[in-house]
């Protein structure tokens, strides 16, 4: 069954140079030796493998299968976040842009692509939405020589896998309660943090990560 | 990174997560997790929700040729754009943003006793500001309505709960009365914001407050 997701049809169309660089990532290689793969975990590390061949190669093809994904979602997210259809769809046109010009900063050891995408775009429609630029926290720059951890970058796919996967069984109610609050339904003194969502591998993999990348930048 | 002993809550990483605090909260969390690793990867994991959330978020008609008019913008954009947001000397990136500067550069005002502020942005939500309390200094006792949360950019102080350092961060719901007290050796230099105006238990504070906006 894993094969057959290896060799399906999007990643055949990814371009040659995003497959040479997933096959030289391991990142595939790793996920099929792997356990617990699930189809989910291969699509995540098909969207690694795009951005960064994007990063590395400038690959519009990879950009093209990504926008395929994520851009009607994009779209979709800052609709039902309250943007209007035009508005949504210049803010998502530059959400796009900017996972183009941004592809070299995503570390897949620390979040998800569609977790990536969803921090562009939130801080985009803030910027839009409020007007100004809003306070974000340093970046934290990594190069070749602090490459990330592939198979931290394996772990972390697959925990963010296991964390959708949870919210989608939440009961009604709560799944609900989340959406609002992501969506900006809810204000702050609304949000209870008590998601009852298994955040604690996820922090503490992404904890890890973080740990190495300091180590390297020493 | 320093040792940071005192941690910012869920409630607030999850609000600034979602995008759903005043800019003022929005400086502090993103200040400290600019000093936290810990704080950075519990914010992370409550944005790989808003991940889970996006994927979900079905998907909606995009304009024709919406991917062309993309890859026209992307044409001739810089690749590696630099990082615009590194700090300088005890500000983090986000505040010496937003404070215009470092704190040499900072137009203070003083609030007697040595104690001075400066106002960086306030709106109907919430004010964020600067502190400085001289070195073995008291603030002001204070109560407040809604939340205030501080952050120690320099020196330290205590209050009746406990020692705060750099990176640390006190979260003072409207029930706590507090009188911090900067501790001897070094000026203490703080980042507060308050999502409603400070009230002040003495009598001359109490009248100097409108004029002070805080």
């Amino acid at each position: 069954m894993s094969m057959m997701l290896v060799n399906d049809h999007a990643i055949k169309t990814t371009g040659v140079l995003a497959d040479v660089h997933l096959a030289k990532s391991g990142l595939l290689r790793e996920a099929k030796r792997g356990q617990a793969v699930t189809a989910h975990d291969q699509k995540e590390a098909q969207w690694v493998a795009r951005v960064a061949a994007i990063a590395r190669d400038q690959d519009q093809k990879a950009f093209a299968e990504l926008f395929r994904h994520f851009a009607p979602r994009v779209k979709a997210f800052l609709i039902k976040s309250g943007a209007d259809q035009s508005l949504a769809e210049e803010c998502m046109q530059d959400v796009m842009a900017t996972l183009w010009r941004k592809s070299h900063l995503y570390d897949p050891s620390r979040a998800s692509v569609a977790t990536w995408v969803f921090t562009i775009a939130r801080n985009r429609k803030i910027d839009l939405l409020r007007k100004y630029a809003r306070p974000e926290p340093e970046d934290l720059p990594w190069g070749p020589e602090a490459a990330p951890d592939q198979a931290d970058a394996i772990a972390l796919q697959q925990d963010s896998t296991r964390l959708a996967e949870a919210i989608r069984t939440l009961p009604e109610k709560q799944r609900n309660l989340i959406e609002r609050a992501y969506f900006g339904d809810l204000t702050h003194s609304e949000i209870a943090a008590e998601t009852g969502l298994p955040l604690g591998t996820i922090k503490s993999r992404i904890r890890l990560a973080l740990d190495r990348l300091r180590h390297a930048m020493t | 990174m320093t040792t940071i002993r005192h941690h910012i809550t869920d409630d607030l990483l999850m609000g600034y997560a979602a995008g759903i605090l005043p800019r003022a909260f929005d400086l502090v969390v993103a200040t400290h997790v600019s000093l936290s690793d810990e704080a950075r990867a519990r914010l992370s994991s409550y944005e790989a929700i808003g991940g889970a959330v996006l994927d979900d978020a079905g998907e909606a008609d995009l304009d024709s040729n919406s991917l062309e008019k993309t890859l026209a913008r992307i044409q001739g954009m810089p690749m590696r754009e630099p990082s615009h947001n590194r700090g300088r000397g005890i500000f983090p990136g986000p505040l010496y943003s937003m404070a215009g500067g470092d704190p040499d550069d900072i137009k203070w005002r003083s609030l007697g006793m040595g104690t001075k502020q400066c106002i960086l942005h306030s709106d109907k939500d919430a004010s964020a500001r600067l502190l400085y309390i001289p070195a073995g200094q008291a603030m002001p006792q204070h109560s407040h309505r809604g939340t205030e949360m501080t952050l120690v950019l320099q020196g330290a102080y205590r209050d009746e709960s406990d020692r705060f350092a750099r990176g640390d961060i006190e979260i003072a719901d409207q029930d706590m009365k507090h009188t911090p007290v900067a501790e001897a050796g070094q000026d203490c230099i703080c980042l507060i914001a308050t999502d409603a105006p400070l009230k002040f238990s003495g009598l001359l504070p109490r009248i100097a407050q409108p004029f002070l906006g805080i």
